[in-house]
């Protein structure tokens, strides 16, 4: 498995990027889902959406060139590309609930065996509120979860159930983690790749839900 | 026609105690600080406020909640603002936590005639609590009530004397649905121009459902 914290995020986040297709809307969760954007192929070109009501986000000003009222949906300060378009919150989730985007990519706390994900709260520990991703997980075309295979002490985030309050019933369509890309299918969890630097059997040691193994399972596409 | 614009203080004055209050802004995005600061204040209390969140300690409705002055929020997520949670934890603020699509349409709802609406949002989840279920098609909805207001305090770059708004990119969010949904809505403008000045393409919010304008930081 890869040690290295910093190069662990990058690996998710490079590995996030090859599923995006040149022209998608994608709406992507704070955290290491916000690295996503800076690791797109050549020649794909994306829009980013952000829940408080802008298509099209460009990256972070330098400084002194903030705007007050162009922020995305963790506050902070965010440019405009040409061709932008801001609207009001209800067109915002019309594009979200509605399956008009067509990728989001969110952290998790846990993701269970049968593909539910809980997101949002820990009782009595942290209880932060939904903001939109319940409805960003109940509408975007393909969810994605960018996450750490393990939390803290090596503790398994792909469970066999989720312990914690449920984001969405509707079941994510891929996990990227740090040790492995794993597709939710009908039929369970399937091991796609592994990371570069990790084999199958770690995979299946730091995971608690029954992975689905192919009798091949190559690595990861991306270059360390 | 009457004029619209009055002051800060006039705005404050027809704002009760225990009022029902809508404001505007995205994590401060598009609040209405004046009128927020103009509110603490006064020094009045036990609002009921519906947001899309409470901020920061020190910014937009944020401010609201360090100076206790709310018994209940309605909002989408409080994660940016301890103070929030401690004063849940210590029983003295209800926080009604609503996913904040299903929030955006509730607030439509009650500015738009409508009871309610349906949203596939929270099926499955603590969101579905005791709600009524309906199934449509074969996918079922939980039945989300709609939001009004007492009073809705929103922001905007632009108004003219009607009352016509217009936004400034992403501080639009909550703003033009709360204007529909209060009784009274009070509008807090960087410019305020004359009737005509905006074209009528461009104007987000019609006058019609603008009852008082706030000059800004423009006076």
């Amino acid at each position: 498995m890869i040690q290295d914290q910093e190069l662990a995020k990058v690996v998710i986040a490079k590995r996030v990027a090859l599923e995006l297709k040149d022209g998608d809307v994608v709406n992507l969760g704070i955290g290491i889902p916000t690295l996503v954007a800076n690791y797109l192929p050549p020649k794909v070109e994306i829009f980013l959406q952000s829940e408080n009501g802008i298509l099209g986000m460009g990256p972070a000003p330098a400084a002194g060139y903030e705007h007050p009222n162009l922020t995305n949906a963790g506050g902070s300060p965010i440019t405009f590309l040409p061709g932008a378009c801001a609207f009001d919150s209800a067109t915002s989730f019309g594009l979200i609930r509605g399956g008009h985007v067509d990728a989001t990519v969110l952290g998790a706390l846990q993701v269970d065996e049968e593909g539910h994900l809980a997101n949002w709260m820990i009782p009595g520990k942290m209880v932060p509120g939904m903001g939109g991703a319940m409805d960003l997980v109940t509408g975007a075309k393909k969810v994605i979860v960018a996450m750490q295979h393990v939390a803290k002490g090596n503790a398994p985030k792909i469970v066999k159930k989720c312990s914690l309050p449920l984001t969405s019933i509707r079941r994510v369509d891929l996990i990227v983690t740090d040790m492995a890309v794993i597709e939710v299918t009908q039929k369970g969890l399937v091991l796609k790749e592994v990371a570069p630097q990790t084999t199958v059997e770690e995979v299946i040691k730091y995971t608690e839900a029954t992975l689905i193994v192919p009798e091949k399972v190559p690595v990861m596409p991306v270059n360390l | 026609m009457k004029n619209k614009v009055i002051t800060v203080e006039q705005a404050i004055e027809m704002i009760p105690d225990g009022a029902t209050l809508m404001i505007g802004g995205f994590l401060g995005d598009g609040t209405p600080e004046l009128l927020v600061d103009a509110l603490i204040k006064s020094g009045k209390k036990n609002f009921t406020i519906i947001a899309n969140d409470t901020a920061f300690p020190n910014k937009g409705i944020g401010k609201l909640i360090v100076n206790k002055m709310a018994k209940k929020v309605i909002v989408s997520h409080i994660g940016t603002n301890p103070e929030t949670q401690k004063q849940m934890i210590e029983g003295t603020l209800e926080v009604e936590l609503v996913p904040q699509g299903t929030l955006a349409e509730r607030v439509r709802a009650g500015g738009f005639g409508l009871g309610g609406i349906l949203t596939p949002t929270g099926v499955g989840t603590v969101v579905e609590n005791s709600k009524q279920k309906i199934a449509i098609d074969g996918t079922e909805y939980l039945v989300e009530t709609a939001l009004k207001a007492d009073f809705a305090l929103i922001k905007a770059q632009r108004a003219d004397f009607y009352g016509n708004l217009f936004f400034n990119f992403t501080s639009r969010n909550f703003n033009p649905l709360m204007a529909f949904a209060a009784k009274t809505t009070i509008v807090e403008v960087e410019e305020l121009v004359p009737i005509g000045g905006l074209s009528p393409n461009e104007i987000h919010t019609p006058h019609a459902v603008v009852d008082y304008i706030v000059r800004g930081n423009a006076r």
